[in-house]
C-alpha cells in the first residue's frame, strides 16, 4: 500500500510536512464523499487514491456510492451530455426516473458527514437531506455552455449547497453560493503512471499485435462521442498518407456509461480493414494503459468537450508530446507550442501530429515542459492540499484566514 | 567569521496556502475588463497579478500577470500587454495603489487606441475573474540567528518564502518583507536587510529567490 511518505522523492519533503500540518486543523470532522460508481471513470479513480491518503493524514474521510440501475444511468448520461452542451433529447419521463431513483437514495442513504462532499450530478438530489452540516457539490463536467433545461433542473439543487467546485474558470456560473476552482490530479505512483520496465511495455505491444518499429499515435479514452474517436481516426488517416504510423484507440468503460459499446462499434466500423488501427476495449487495466502511453510517439486527446482531461495530464507526466483540443481544462494543462499543441479541428489535429512525428527534438522539448508543469500543478499532493483547504474554508468567510 | 547575533525574538516561519475562488464574473472586451477591474475585490487583483509566481515557479513562459496575458493573447493588444506586464509591482505598497495603476494604464491605452474598444475575445477565451483565499499557518521552524535562518530557508516550502516576501508586504500591507524587517530589528544588520529589500522578487522564480537569499545571508555571516 502506498503511503504519503512515498511521494516525498517526487514532490519534496516540505510539501508532505505542510500537508501534515494542515490536516491537523480538520481533526474531529467527518468527510463523507458520495458519488455514483466505485470503479471506472475519473471520479472513482481520484477517490480511490485521495480517501486513503486523507485517512493516513488523520482526516476521517469516507466514501459511499448511491444506488442507480440501467435506466437511471441512461438518464444521467443524457444529463451529462446535455450539460456538456450536446443537444440530446430528454423528456419528462427521464426527469421522473431521475427523481424517483433519487428519492429512493434520499430515503435509504446513511448521511453522517460533518461535511458531505457530493460528486457530479447523479447524487445531487441528496441535498434534500441537508441539516446543519456542510454540503459541497463537486462538478467534474464542462458546464461552460450547458443545455438550459437540464442546467435549470440541477441548478435548483446546486443553490442549496454551501459551495460548488469546478475544474476550470470557464465552467463557473453566476450562483448565489461560493464557487472554488480545483483542478483534478493524477497519482504519479499508481499503476497508470509509475515508471515501467521496457520488458513490460514490449509485452503489452506484443499482446495486442502492435508493431514496435513504426510510430504509435494513441488516444486513451472511454468510447464516448464527446471524445471524438471517429475524428481521431480521420486525423490519423490524413497523417497516414505521409507518415507510416499506427493508431491505438484504447479505453475502458465506466459502469455509469451505457453508451460506450455503441461508440466502440462505430469506431471499429470506421477503421475497417486498416491493420495499423488498433481499437482496444481494456477493462480497468491500468498497467496496459500506462504501457501504451509510454510506447507512443504522440498522444492525442481530440475531445469535443472535456471536464479536465486527465489522460492529457497522464501523457504529459510521461513527458510525451500531446496534441489536444482546446476545450475544458485542457488549456490549463497545455500552453500551445510550449507544453504541447492545441487544435480546434480534425485538420488541425492531423497537421499537429505530422509536425511532431517529423520534428522529434521539438516534440521532446514539449514533452519535457509538460512534465514539469504537471509536477508543479497537477499531482495528487496538490489536490489533497486543496481539498483540505476547501473543507476548512467552509468554516471561514474572510479572504485571509489565520489557522 | 564574526560572532553571530542571537535575537531575543526568534523568527517564526509561517506558510501560506491558497485556494482559488471563482466569482462568475467575466469580460470579453477591454471596456468590460476595465469596468470589472474597478469593482472586483482586492483579492481578485492580488490573484491575477501574483498567481504566476506560484503556478509557474520554474521558468515561466507567461508574462507576469493575467491581465497582460489576456489582452495580448485574446485581444491581440500586444502594446498594452507589454505595458501591463512591465508595471513595477514592487513599487506599490497596497493593492489599492496597484489597482489604480492598472486602471490608469488601460484607460490611457483606450484613449489613444480607438480600435482597441472594438476588439472582443472568442467564445471560451473570456477573462474570468477569480480570487485567492489565503490560509496562513505557523510552521515548526524558529530561527534565533542568521545561521539558523539560512538553514531553515533551505528547508521550508516555497509557499513559506512566498508568504514572507510577497504576501506580507503587499496583501497584508506590512510595507516591507518580513525577512528584512526581522534582520534589521532583531539582528541589527541593516545593510543585509536593505539589500534584501532592494531585490526585485517579481523577476525571479521562487527557487531562484530562495538560493539568492541563502547566498546573501551566508555572505553576511562570513564577513
Amino acid at each position: 500500500m502506498i503511503k504519503l511518505q512515498d511521494y516525498s522523492p517526487i514532490v519534496g519533503q516540505d510539501v508532505i510536512d505542510d500537508l501534515r500540518l494542515l490536516a491537523g486543523k480538520l481533526k474531529g470532522r467527518v468527510i463523507q464523499n458520495i458519488n455514483s460508481t466505485s470503479v471506472g471513470g475519473g471520479v472513482a479513480e481520484i477517490l480511490n487514491r485521495l480517501v486513503p491518503l486523507l485517512q493516513e493524514l488523520g482526516v476521517d474521510a469516507r466514501w459511499d456510492v448511491i444506488k442507480g440501475g440501467e435506466q437511471f444511468f441512461e438518464v444521467t448520461k443524457k444529463f451529462h451530455n446535455n450539460l456538456h452542451g450536446l443537444s440530446e433529447e430528454i423528456n419528462e419521463h427521464d426527469f421522473d426516473i431521475f427523481t424517483e431513483v433519487s428519492n429512493q437514495n434520499i430515503e435509504e442513504m446513511n448521511i453522517y458527514g460533518d461535511i458531505v462532499f457530493i460528486h457530479d450530478p447523479q447524487p445531487i438530489a441528496l441535498i434534500k437531506r441537508k441539516k446543519d452540516n456542510k454540503w459541497i457539490w463537486r462538478c467534474h463536467i464542462d458546464v461552460s455552455n450547458p443545455n438550459k433545461r437540464v442546467w435549470k433542473f440541477i441548478r435548483d439543487f446546486i443553490v442549496k449547497y454551501d459551495a460548488a467546485v469546478f475544474s476550470s474558470p470557464n465552467f463557473s456560473q453566476k450562483l448565489p453560493i461560493r464557487q472554488f476552482l480545483i483542478s483534478p490530479s493524477i497519482d504519479p505512483l499508481s499503476d497508470k503512471n509509475r515508471e515501467l520496465p521496457e520488458s513490460v511495455i514490449a509485452g503489452v505491444l506484443k499482446k495486442h499485435g502492435i508493431a514496435d518499429d513504426k510510430p504509435i499515435i494513441t488516444q486513451i479514452s472511454r468510447f464516448d462521442r464527446l471524445k471524438d474517436p471517429l475524428g481521431v481516426i480521420a486525423a490519423y488517416q490524413q497523417v497516414k498518407k505521409y507518415n507510416d504510423c499506427q493508431l491505438v484507440l484504447a479505453g475502458g468503460g465506466a459502469k455509469d456509461d451505457p453508451e460506450g459499446i455503441k461508440v466502440f462499434e462505430e469506431a471499429k466500423e470506421k477503421a475497417k480493414e486498416d491493420k495499423d488501427i488498433h481499437i482496444l476495449l481494456l477493462a480497468q487495466n491500468d498497467i496496459e494503459i500506462n504501457a501504451l502511453q509510454r510506447a507512443s510517439a504522440v498522444i492525442v486527446q481530440k475531445s469535443l468537450k472535456e471536464g479536465f482531461g486527465l489522460t492529457v495530464t497522464e501523457a504529459l507526466w510521461k513527458a510525451k508530446p500531446v496534441v489536444a483540443s482546446s476545450v475544458g481544462g485542457i488549456p490549463l494543462q497545455i500552453k500551445h507550442k510550449y507544453s504541447g499543441l492545441l487544435c480546434h479541428s480534425t485538420d488541425g489535429a492531423a497537421f499537429a501530429i505530422k509536425q511532431l512525428l517529423n520534428s522529434p527534438d521539438y516534440a521532446k522539448k514539449l514533452g519535457e515542459n509538460g512534465r514539469e508543469h504537471v509536477k508543479n500543478n497537477f499531482l495528487l499532493t496538490r489536490h489533497l492540499k486543496e481539498y483540505i483547504l476547501l473543507f476548512l474554508s467552509l468554516y471561514y468567510k474572510d479572504d485571509v484566514v489565520y489557522l | 567569521m564574526k560572532e553571530l547575533v542571537r535575537a531575543k525574538e526568534p523568527f517564526l516561519f509561517q506558510t501560506r496556502l491558497h485556494l482559488t475562488e471563482l466569482t462568475g464574473l467575466h469580460a470579453s472586451t477591454l471596456r468590460e475588463l476595465l469596468a470589472l477591474i474597478k469593482k472586483v475585490p482586492g483579492s481578485c487583483i492580488y490573484h491575477h497579478t501574483h498567481r504566476f509566481l506560484q503556478q509557474h515557479q520554474f521558468l515561466s513562459p507567461e508574462p507576469p500577470n493575467d491581465f497582460a496575458y489576456w489582452v495580448t493573447e485574446a485581444l491581440g493588444e500586444d502594446e498594452l500587454g507589454e505595458k501591463l506586464a512591465s508595471i513595477d509591482t514592487i513599487k506599490f505598497l497596497t493593492i489599492h495603489d496597484l489597482r489604480a495603476e492598472i486602471i490608469n494604464v488601460i484607460e490611457k491605452h483606450l484613449e489613444n487606441n480607438r480600435l482597441a474598444k472594438l476588439k472582443f475575445s472568442r467564445k471560451g477565451e473570456e477573462f474570468h475573474f477569480v480570487k485567492s483565499a489565503s490560509f496562513i499557518l505557523s510552521t515548526n521552524y524558529l530561527a534565533y540567528d542568521l545561521k539558523e535562518f539560512s538553514d531553515i530557508l533551505g528547508r521550508v516550502t516555497i509557499d513559506s518564502i512566498y508568504f514572507h516576501i510577497f504576501e506580507a508586504r503587499l496583501r497584508l500591507e506590512r510595507q516591507t518583507n518580513d525577512f528584512s524587517n526581522w534582520i534589521e530589528t532583531s539582528i541589527g544588520d541593516k545593510k543585509l536587510a536593505d539589500s534584501i529589500t532592494c531585490l526585485d522578487p517579481y523577476t525571479r522564480t521562487l527557487d531562484d529567490l530562495r538560493k539568492t537569499l541563502i547566498t546573501m545571508i551566508q555572505k553576511a555571516i562570513q564577513k
